[in-house]
């Protein structure tokens, strides 16, 4: 694991866009080193100091997409509270402090030739570095994206690079009306299913894989303060007991947890 | 440079900075941050005679300029600790203080007694204040009677330095800690977290599946600053001093109020660097008042 050291650094802001009325893509690069050291997997995530103590500990954030050519991080930010709300409002330009690449990934060894990546709201973030990464070893990976109506399916033409797309929306202003439980889909076979969104949609679909032996990994996001496995407040209970979900997650095979 | 160095009965640490048990997990998890040989040493998290799963999730809600906690001593318990996590830590050569916790005065003795002959160990921490499980914990910090049991027990146990970890949800820690010197304790720190509670109204629950928790974070700073200054004029022992500490400034003023040593806890979550920075302060601070030697504030009010 030498390879993977965490590091705190300033990251600075080189584009924040407002992609949907909740949401901001933050571009970051390092204001020193590469990325590419840090050999960050797809499903990792980093905790941010929030901006003018907005919020006393820091926020976890997934990773969303990391551009190693333009030594370049994006993160997908849905303004739900004070913390993340200050993040989406930083200037182009601004600085924040990170410490990354926490926790372990996605297992890309397990994806078969046919993947499905099934995202809910902000939860599509980590499965776009995902698919990229998927791609890069010759898979092209599915899709499913699920929001509550067109104007919420998060960074569609992103994803629509790697794979193809397929979109639920509650209100049916976009692909198919309802949740992504029940898009059609589901009903084609895949090697694997890699999940991130709201725990019941995730506890659904941990369902589904069940009932189709298919294997499958949800990424948790339980409340957090060290984000490195000191604290050990964010934890699930898994067949091992308790374990952190910043160290020992935020990615679990479905096997591995309770539900 | 000045001398940092400071005695703890017959623990010499190298400088006062230590850290918190429970928020620096065996060291390891912050060694990709910092040098963990900079560090005075380091107190390992609570253990107890057998494995513990905690508490339920949620654990943890964040309050103003602070958290709440309810972990519930979590952890491998000694036996674990002493054939896969002590044999890791001996490349440090920082003091490895271990924290003990249990649910009667026997479990106690038995952890101490089973940690005595490790070399390296050189301090123990007995947990008389953790507010956050059923039995044991709290309930023995809370009368000057189950301190003093407590510390008696242990006392026999294991004849190195011994501290005891305070409670500030009582009505007169200079009692307590009275009472623990009088049983043959080498020092006392303080504070451990206050009990406190946060209520998501929208959901109408309690944040936390234990619905009560210890509060820590510079919210209880000040609490933790006058408890200090009150032990330190009340006992002849060493004082170490913890609560809501976030940089060099504030270790600083918990030694001006009596501490001969302090522990970094929640500042560790915020900034994994913060306790070399600390100790890089006390440096600065000590050239810039003249200080020769660190121990020459301690208890300057």
């Amino acid at each position: 694991m030498e390879k993977y050291n965490k590091r705190m650094g300033d990251f600075r802001i080189t584009e924040n866009a407002a992609i949907a009325e909740n949401y901001s893509l933050l571009k970051l690069i390092p204001v020193e080193g590469l990325l590419s050291d840090s050999a960050i997997r797809p499903g990792q995530f980093v905790q941010v100091v929030t901006p003018n103590n907005a919020t006393y500990l820091r926020r976890p954030i997934s990773i969303c997409y990391i551009d190693n050519d333009a030594n370049e991080m994006w993160l997908l930010i849905r303004k739900a509270g004070d913390g993340t709300r200050a993040l989406c409002d930083q200037p182009n330009g601004a600085t924040i402090n990170m410490i990354y690449s926490l926790g372990n990934g996605f297992d890309l060894s397990e994806a078969g030739s046919s993947p499905l990546l099934i995202g809910g709201g902000v939860g599509v973030a980590p499965l776009l570095n995902l698919g990229a990464e998927l791609n890069r070893q010759g898979i092209k990976p599915t899709f499913l994206l699920g929001a509550r109506s067109a104007k919420d399916v998060l960074l569609a033409e992103e994803f629509a690079k790697y794979g193809d797309v397929h979109v639920s929306t509650e209100d049916g202003s976009a692909g198919e009306k309802g949740l992504v439980t029940t898009n059609t889909i589901l009903n084609s076979e895949f090697t694997h299913i890699y999940c991130c969104g709201p725990m019941p949609m995730m506890k659904a679909i941990a369902k589904i894989a069940r009932e189709k032996s298919t294997p499958c990994e949800v990424s948790l996001e339980n409340v957090m303060a060290c984000g490195v496995g000191a604290c050990l407040c964010c934890v699930e209970k898994t067949t091992a007991g308790n374990v952190c979900v910043c160290k020992e997650g935020p990615v679990f095979n479905i096997d591995q947890l309770l539900w | 440079m000045a001398n940092l160095n400071v005695n703890i009965g017959n623990l010499s640490l190298k400088n006062p900075v230590l850290t918190a048990s429970g928020t620096f997990g065996y060291g390891e998890e912050f060694a990709d941050f910092i040098d963990l040989n900079r560090l005075g040493g380091f107190i390992v998290k609570g253990t107890t005679l057998e494995p513990r799963q905690g508490n339920d999730y949620p654990r943890m809600v964040e309050t103003p300029s602070g958290m709440l906690n309810a972990v519930g001593l979590q952890n491998k318990g000694v036996e674990y600790f002493i054939s896969e996590i002590y044999p890791r830590l001996l490349q440090y050569d920082s003091e490895i203080i271990v924290n003990i916790s249990g649910s009667s005065i026997d479990d106690y003795r038995k952890v101490a007694e089973m940690l005595a002959p490790l070399d390296r160990i050189r301090a123990i921490e007995v947990n008389i204040s953790c507010p956050n499980v059923k039995s044991g914990g709290m309930a023995f910090g809370t009368t000057t009677e189950g301190a003093a049991s407590v510390t008696k027990a242990v006392r026999e146990a294991f004849p190195k330095t011994l501290i005891v970890k305070l409670s500030p949800n009582v009505t007169s820690i200079a009692d307590i800690a009275r009472a623990v010197e009088a049983e043959g304790a080498d020092s006392v720190s303080l504070i451990n977290t206050l009990m406190g509670m946060a209520i998501d109204v929208e959901r109408q629950r309690p944040y936390l599946s234990t619905i009560t928790g210890g509060l820590s974070g510079a919210a209880v700073r000040p609490v933790a600053v006058r408890m200090v200054w009150q032990v330190s004029k009340a006992v002849k022992i060493p004082v170490i001093g913890l609560g809501g500490i976030m940089n060099g400034r504030d270790a600083i003023e918990f030694m001006l109020a009596g501490a001969r040593a302090i522990e970094v806890g929640t500042a560790n979550f915020i900034n994994p660097a913060v306790t070399v920075e600390i100790v890089d302060y006390m440096n600065d601070y000590c050239e810039r008042h003249g200080v020769k030697d660190i121990n020459e504030i301690v208890g300057m009010i």
